[in-house]
């Protein structure tokens, strides 16, 4: 059992209970003795501990394989853990019963990835949307459910009259709206998203995005957003926990973290984003090597391996998540040594002098240009 | 499920995907000439069970001493048997029994193996080991034997017939649906009606029975067919139904015995058998076909 | 491979005392008193008493099974109620002949069966193959009492050909032991080889669909070395599962066949046994069937595996 700091940190503001916070959270698979074999354990998620505020967007970012998923579930209760603890709004639920917890399920609920195996091809628009609506008794008779349902695809920007039809007549984009009103049917407090933009097409992507934040505004909700897109991620997060192996190796907001991030791996993740202009290319040492199998995890810092900063002690001991300034954690030996060695391409463009200069010269020659037919040669 | 105040849709409304199945499953099936000529001539013994008595042209439990044993005649168009009974309306109150045998029998193994399957695939764990073991002990005895067993120890009639056949039946539904239930059980579908806290009583029968139910159709067809050759075998073997009741199973166990005095005793029963058995094959397969999303 | 066989046996321990169980249950089922039932007309109490003793009635049920068991186990499984032949002798007189006849009935269905469902395959969707899959359908569907019947009817009674009922030890006369054994053979093989050409022609069809089957016929070879030499081979999978699963139709299919050509073999003791009420010898000949197709399959698993090279490692 690693001792882990739980330190966990949260802007300075103020302290009010989040609204779900994990504690050392971990969950393993596998691992069955059976006759003569005994399954292979997946340590998919280890120790995780995070707190997420009320009405904030919570990003948790990771490749594939790296627990991200899994830690959504668990937070949820969807999954057990196998050890750990889940609160929400500040009550330990990691043993509650079925019953409570079904009532609970009300108020978080879930976006799945694929749009297309996540609604049930032999019920019609309507009835998905509206079965939570009928389960919790959010109405007094069908007419009002169907009333709630018509309102809540109008949120999701669809048709009411798309609640007769049947899921597979719609698009990805679609059927992911219709989730999002199915989430939102029982009024929840709380949705988490597995990547809920992933599977679509880039030109939906950014409608379903919009969508989310819109509602997260006009409801009050506080959204957790799983994902691996680290420019998704940038636009709509408040606050981002990078996840690596089973475990969060940095959280800081979502600026702080874009700007200087602290872990190499986060830092190597950044360098991946293209860059919008040439001039704001850095050069990162691209990372090598693929994530290892959560079957074998390495010893000490999981990242050691592939971290081009290794020392001697990161295959030894595991790092522990520390204060970096204010709400910005990592866990890292040695995060102060590494501190410079950069973040992402900033937003704004870089513009280098000669193109200031050049720009100068055009703008200057377009104000003189006013009466048609002078032709200028400046560039 | 309509919507309170919503304008006439320009949308033609589109029937449930399970009916959209059904509606292509349909063109094809009609498709397939076999499965259409096995579902006219299964009309056909339906028919001929339901209006035996005004089909008839004699009694059937009628004896005459002194017609027994004559070759097809323009009175008894098949003959007659043993007990100077007419043939051909004995054939038709057969009918009865075999189609009854078969639907009942059938019945009653979807009756017991349908949930059963449904809840050992579902929850697995403990009642999963016992409910696989068990199947799997009664699956080691092959059918008919299974069969011939229990009805020698339950007694000899067609109903004890049925309540055996359909208990040595039953084994192959419910693996049919566990397996089902197993692939469907895994569905981002059923995951999220955990997430917003359905019961699960409400999951199967919402979101994993409907999808179990097209395997099931096939395998439901095929073992109609099975049950009514393992009535007739029952009969024939003297313990289905009893005479002087009319079964084509036990119209052969008689007749055998008369091969080469009165052929024509065998060769009728047998034939209705046949056909039967084969028309319910022919459905079977043209559903099958019908119903596999790859052919 | 033997880790994996004794994984496997391993997990048929459970299913073979399961099986036991249920068998030793049929019993229970019967209705009225078994011992009165086995007594006869005039029960003696003296002979009642016997009964009892010797069937252990007289105890708790669950010590009776095990005391069953243990019989079993060590080759009693009662005896005849009339003749008072140990049923373990019964078994071992007759099931020889059984076996006979299902190795000929085999071989009449693996000729039929194999080639059939081959051609089949090779002329998808031509005449061909849609003449040998109705045939097949018939095949199956046909109540193999009746086609019994039907056979002797022409080749017994009509022709002379064949003798109709009785049986003859290989051993005392080789030749008129097959001939009588021809028909039986031949009506039993029958379904069995409908069915096996299906199977065999559904895996062919999935096989010679793949792209290696592609890539020997682009490499030149001649159309039949293809479909036997790298088609069949890998279709042999399936149908040794296949054929595993008709041994259990070969068996209920023996008992109706030894029933109307009067052949006394294994399925013809069971028959009797059911008519004589004879429930000691019906237990006990379940329970041998069901301890061998337990092992049967087992065999299958391990030849499928042997098979299949991609299985042979790992489980």
């Amino acid at each position: 059992m690693n001792t882990r700091d739980a330190v966990h940190d949260v802007p300075s503001a103020s302290r009010p209970t989040p609204i779900i916070e994990a504690r050392e959270l971990t969950r393993h698979f596998g691992g069955k003795r059976e006759l003569f074999t005994t399954t292979p354990t997946i340590y998919a998620v280890n120790g995780v501990s995070l707190k997420v505020q009320a009405g904030e967007t919570f990003a948790i970012v990771g490749e594939s394989g790296s627990g991200k998923s899994t830690l959504g579930r668990l937070l949820l209760r969807l999954l057990d853990s196998t050890n750990g603890r889940v609160l929400y709004q500040g009550k330990d639920i990691t043993s509650l019963a079925a019953e409570p917890m079904r009532r609970l399920r009300r108020e978080m609920q879930l976006i799945f990835q694929d749009p297309f195996a996540s609604l049930n091809p032999g019920m019609t628009v309507g009835r998905i949307v509206g079965e939570p609506i009928a389960l919790h008794g959010l109405a007094r008779n069908g007419g009002e459910r169907a009333e709630r349902v018509a309102e809540l695809l109008r949120t999701v920007g669809l048709q009411p009259d798309y609640a007769q039809r049947y899921p597979h007549e719609f698009s990805g984009g679609q059927r992911q709206r219709i989730s999002v009103a199915r989430a939102l049917a029982g009024e929840p407090k709380l949705v988490v998203g597995d990547e809920p933009v992933s599977a679509l097409d880039v030109s939906v992507q950014a409608q379903v995005i919009n969508l989310l934040e819109t509602l997260k505004h006009s409801l009050g909700l506080t959204l957790i957003i799983i994902a691996h897109d680290l420019a998704v991620v940038r636009h709509m997060s408040d606050r981002v926990a990078v996840m690596y192996l089973g475990e969060i190796v940095e959280v800081a907001r979502v600026d702080d973290l874009y700007d200087t991030p602290m872990h190499p791996y986060t830092q190597a993740l950044l360098s991946a984003v293209p860059a919008s202009t040439p001039h704001a290319r850095r050069a990162v040492p691209v990372l090598g090597g693929e994530m290892p199998s959560p079957t074998e995890p390495p010893g000490g810092c999981h990242f050691h391996p592939r971290c081009p900063h290794a020392r001697p002690r990161c295959q030894v001991e595991k790092p522990v998540n520390e204060r970096v300034g204010d709400g910005h954690v990592v866990a890292c030996h040695f995060w102060r040594e590494i501190q410079n060695a950069g973040g992402s391409p900033s937003l704004a463009s870089h513009v280098s002098a000669k193109l200031e200069e050049r720009l100068a010269w055009y703008r200057a020659a377009q104000a003189r240009a006013v009466v048609p037919g002078v032709s200028d040669h400046h560039g | 499920m309509t919507t309170g105040a919503a304008a006439a849709s320009t949308h033609a409304k589109v029937a449930s995907p399970t009916k959209r199945i059904r509606n292509r499953a349909l063109a094809r099936f009609v498709r397939n000439r076999g499965a259409v000529v096995g579902a006219v001539v299964v009309m056909a013994f339906v028919l001929m069970a339901l209006f035996a008595p005004w089909l008839a042209p004699h009694d059937p439990l009628q004896t005459n001493f002194l017609q027994v044993r004559q070759p097809p005649s323009g009175i008894h168009w098949l003959g007659t048997d043993e007990l100077g009974r007419d043939v051909l309306s004995r054939l038709l109150f057969g009918a009865r029994a075999s189609l009854s045998a078969g639907v009942v029998s059938v019945a009653i193994a979807l009756v017991i193996g349908l949930p059963l399957g449904l809840l050992s695939g579902y929850y697995g764990g403990v009642v999963d080991i016992v409910v696989s073991r068990v199947t799997e002990a009664l699956l080691s005895v092959p059918f008919l034997i299974l069969a011939i067993a229990l009805a020698a120890f339950l007694g000899p009639s067609l109903t004890n017939a049925m309540v055996a056949i359909g208990l040595s039946a039953m084994p192959r539904f419910l693996r049919i649906t566990r397996g089902q239930v197993l692939v469907v059980k895994t569905e981002d579908y059923v995951e999220s009606a955990r997430a917003i806290g359905l019961r699960d009583g409400a999951i199967i029968v919402r979101y994993i029975l409907p999808n179990v139910l097209s395997p099931m159709v096939v395998q439901a067809s095929l073992t109609i067919a099975t049950a009514i050759i393992a009535e007739a075998s029952l009969s024939f073997l003297g313990l289905g139904q009893l005479p002087p009741a009319p079964s084509w199973g036990a119209m052969l166990n008689t007749a055998k015995d008369f091969v080469d005095q009165a052929p024509w005793m065998s060769i009728f029963p047998g034939a209705m058998i046949f056909l039967t058995v084969l028309g319910f094959n022919l459905i079977g397969d043209g559903l099958r076909d019908a119903l596999d999303p790859k052919e | 491979m033997v880790k994996l066989l004794c994984h496997r046996l391993l997990l048929a321990v459970p299913t073979l005392v399961i099986v036991s169980m249920m068998i030793f249950g049929l019993q229970k089922m019967l209705p009225g008193d078994p011992v009165l039932a086995m007594a006869g007309e005039q029960p003696d109490p003296q002979v009642i008493q016997y009964l009892q003793h010797k069937y252990h009635f007289d105890e708790p049920v669950p010590q009776q099974y095990l005391l069953w068991v243990k019989d079993a186990l060590h080759g009693d499984l009662g005896e005849a109620l009339r003749t008072g032949v140990p049923v373990s002798t019964l078994i071992a007189q007759k099931l020889p002949v059984t076996l006979q006849l299902s190795v000929m009935a085999l071989a009449f269905a693996m000729l039929i069966g194999i080639p059939g469902g081959i051609l089949s395959a090779s002329n998808r969707g031509r005449p061909l193959d849609y003449g040998a899959n109705v045939l097949a359908l018939s095949g199956m569907s046909i109540p193999n009492f009746w086609f019994g019947l039907i056979l002797i009817l022409l080749f017994s009674v009509h022709w002379h050909l064949l003798p109709s009922a009785g049986y003859v030890s290989p051993a005392d006369h080789f030749w008129l032991s097959i001939k009588t054994m021809l028909m039986p053979a031949f009506v039993l093989g029958m379904g069995l080889g409908a069915q096996l050409m299906r199977h065999t022609r559904s895996a062919m069809l999935g096989v010679l669909r793949s792209d290696y089957i592609r890539t020997a016929r682009a490499k030149g070879l001649r159309w039949p070395t293809v479909v036997i030499k790298h088609g069949f081979r890998n279709a042999l999978g399936p149908v040794v599962t296949v054929l595993t699963l008709l041994l259990g139709e070969l068996l209920a299919g023996a008992v109706l066949t030894e029933q109307i050509f009067t052949i006394p073999g294994f399925g013809k003791l069971i028959v009797d046994s059911v008519f004589n009420r004879d429930y000691a010898v019906v237990q006990g000949v379940v329970l041998c069937t069901a301890i061998c197709f337990i092992l049967l399959n087992m065999l299958a698993d391990l030849l499928y595996i042997l098979l299949n090279p991609r299985l042979r490692r790992g489980s």
